[in-house]
């Protein structure tokens, strides 16, 4: 049995449609990454699976309970992390994980366990007789983490778990959720970090205007969107011409040169041979290169591709430079092209 | 576990989370308490000075409305913190829990009942101290008391649903400002009605909020032969009539709030 399974979700909020009737199914112990542009209805669908809001019509299933008639079950079963740290914030670390756990109905010496170890788990140990108010914002996202987990929840819904965590600690988080997969827990995961959802998830569900428009495995959607890029860097603006000359014939499409920052782009098919045969050929050219790769597609070119506009996070993780440096124009007719496919 | 039982459970857990923040932050009780304490020396002094009352000294008859008006105005709290939980995204975890769904409503109530306790405290002392007396027995007093924290329940569940409706805590206090005010002062609250302009004083003759007035008014023993209550079946049975409001107001408005909890929406 799927550890989530949804069927059909429609959900209309007065005038908009938040979920044009999405389809999803999360096998147990797996992440599943939910993924999408602002108001694309992520946080929507982990509302109706938290129990928080109900559907217009579909269903939704945790482990084969549903989530509106077995409601009391389905709650007992998952822990949600929202969008936003939901911590008391004149209860200490402690006191906020106890008074969960009690409301979780573990008994008293349980809550009180399960708070100590996890405070230690998510280093807080030494904040743990401080009232939350006091805590940094990491802190509390951490705690309220922390919280959420205090049942063992078999499913586990994580709103974008990482957003104003700084790099540091969101690298903690994923080497946690990486842990809590591997004891059994399964994850259903929002989020706006395409890094985050390549290194995580299982499977990635690509949702955009209450719809699925894609999903599969990230190497799966990498190789709908298309093959491999080389990408030169050289230490002469002069010298542009001269690469583009000798590398063009290995392309599929027209080389793509960006003056500015003096590199080249070259759309290729197949892996590390073709960067051989480049250099080859670069061999007795005088090109000076700085740089040269061999760039697999990333998710943010899946997600430009897919949407038609970036990714809206924040630019740390390069996605808007996919935006920039990839230009609009194959992105249009790109994204038709994938709509048949995915069908 | 029964669901009664559980529910109990969970209530008190919500109980002891809220009462926890009054020992976190202690100024709140401070200035929840400074300002019954300015009230009851600006009415007594000030009005006190200017009001005379036929066979009771003002200072008597004003405590029983002042009791009134800051328990009234105590409740807002209840609605306050509910707002502020909602928007925190309490509420959206606590929903999320299997936890009871009366929970965190009964704990937000009972747990503003020990504030009120501890108003009502201050206020008395601070009243004993300038002149006010009981003039009946302790049980008759405890019983106004008893009525004054009964009302104010009351009006705590009225204002949880007001606080789950609204986007935030700011907005329960402006509101309940505008209602408050009136509702607390055209009754026998401060001045007696009799002079009262026709309509204001039909209003005031049944305003619950003059009913309990009265009613804790006689309990304490603050009433005289010369200022009698009007001639209106509430005033003539204001224990009663206070009653019949306090069982209204909770037979009607905590289904209404349990309901509007399970679909409270935070952001």
């Amino acid at each position: 049995m799927a550890a989530v399974e949804v069927e059909g979700l429609v959900k209309k909020f007065k005038e908009t449609t938040a979920l044009a009737g999405v389809d999803l199914v999360v096998p147990e112990a797996t992440v599943l990454g939910l993924l999408g542009p602002n108001g694309a209805g992520k946080t929507t669908v982990v509302r109706i699976l938290s129990t928080l809001l109900k559907a217009d019509a579909g269903s939704a299933r945790i482990f084969g309970k549903d989530v509106v008639a077995h409601a009391d079950e389905v709650r007992s079963m998952i822990g949600l992390t929202g969008q936003y740290a939901a911590v008391d914030e004149y209860l200490t670390g402690q006191e906020n994980l106890e008074m969960i756990g009690r409301l979780y109905h573990l008994t008293r010496s349980d809550s009180r366990q399960r708070a100590t170890t996890l405070l230690d788990r998510f280093d807080l140990a030494d904040a743990a007789d401080r009232i939350a108010k006091t805590y940094s914002g990491g802190m509390r996202r951490r705690l309220d983490i922390a919280a959420s987990l205090i049942a063992r929840p078999r499913v586990l819904f994580l709103d974008e778990p990482t957003t104003g965590l700084d790099p540091r600690s969101r690298i903690g988080m994923w080497e946690f959720i990486a842990s809590l997969v591997s004891e059994g827990t399964t994850i259903l995961l929002t989020t706006q970090y395409l890094e985050e959802a390549d290194r995580l998830a299982d499977g990635i569900v690509v949702i955009d205007h209450g719809k699925v428009i894609a999903r599969g495995t990230a190497d799966q959607l990498k190789s709908q969107v298309g093959g491999h890029r080389l990408e030169f860097t050289v230490s002469d603006v002069a010298e542009l011409p001269t690469l583009r000359e000798r590398v063009a014939p290995l392309g599929v499409d027209d080389p793509v040169i960006d003056e500015q920052s003096r590199s080249l782009s070259l759309p290729v098919r197949g892996g590390a041979e073709v960067l051989r045969d480049a250099l080859r050929l670069l061999d007795d050219s005088g090109v000076t290169l700085v740089d040269v790769g061999l760039r697999r597609p990333d998710l943010d070119d899946v997600f430009l591709i897919l949407t038609g506009h970036a990714s809206e996070a924040p630019s740390s993780n390069g996605a808007l430079d996919a935006g920039s440096s990839d230009g609009a124009a194959p992105v249009r007719s790109g994204r038709h092209a994938l709509k048949g496919a995915d069908q | 576990m029964t669901t009664l039982a559980q529910a109990v459970g969970d209530g008190a857990v919500i109980t002891k989370r809220n009462l926890l923040k009054i020992k976190r932050v202690p100024e709140l009780l401070v200035f929840a308490t400074l300002s019954p304490i300015m009230f009851v020396l600006l009415f007594a002094f000030i009005f006190g000075s200017a009001i005379p009352l036929p066979g009771v000294d003002y200072k008597e008859f004003l405590m029983a409305g002042i009791f009134t008006q800051t328990v009234v105005f105590g409740s807002t709290i209840t609605g306050a913190s509910l707002a502020e939980d909602l928007q925190k995204g309490l509420i959206d975890r606590f929903r999320s829990l299997p936890m009871a769904r009366s929970a965190v409503l009964v704990g937000r109530t009972t747990a503003d009942i020990g504030n009120n306790v501890v108003t009502i405290f201050v206020m008395a002392v601070t009243g004993l101290l300038v002149g006010w007396r009981i003039r009946t027995s302790v049980l008759e007093a405890l019983a106004a008391f008893a009525l004054l924290l009964l009302f104010a329940y009351a009006i705590s569940w009225l204002m949880a649903l007001v606080g789950l409706s609204v986007k935030s805590p700011e907005v329960v206090q402006n509101a309940s400002f505008i209602i408050i005010f009136p509702i607390t002062f055209i009754a026998n609250t401060f001045v007696p009605t009799d002079n009262f302009p026709p309509a204001l004083k039909a209003f005031a003759n049944w305003n619950p909020v003059s009913s309990v007035t009265l009613a804790a008014r006689e309990l304490f023993g603050n009433t005289s032969p010369a200022l009698p209550p009007p001639d209106v079946w509430p005033a003539e049975h204001p224990v009663v009539y206070s009653l019949i409001w306090i069982v209204g107001i909770l037979v009607i408005f905590v289904p209404l709030s349990v309901r509007k909890y399970q679909s409270a929406a935070g952001r």
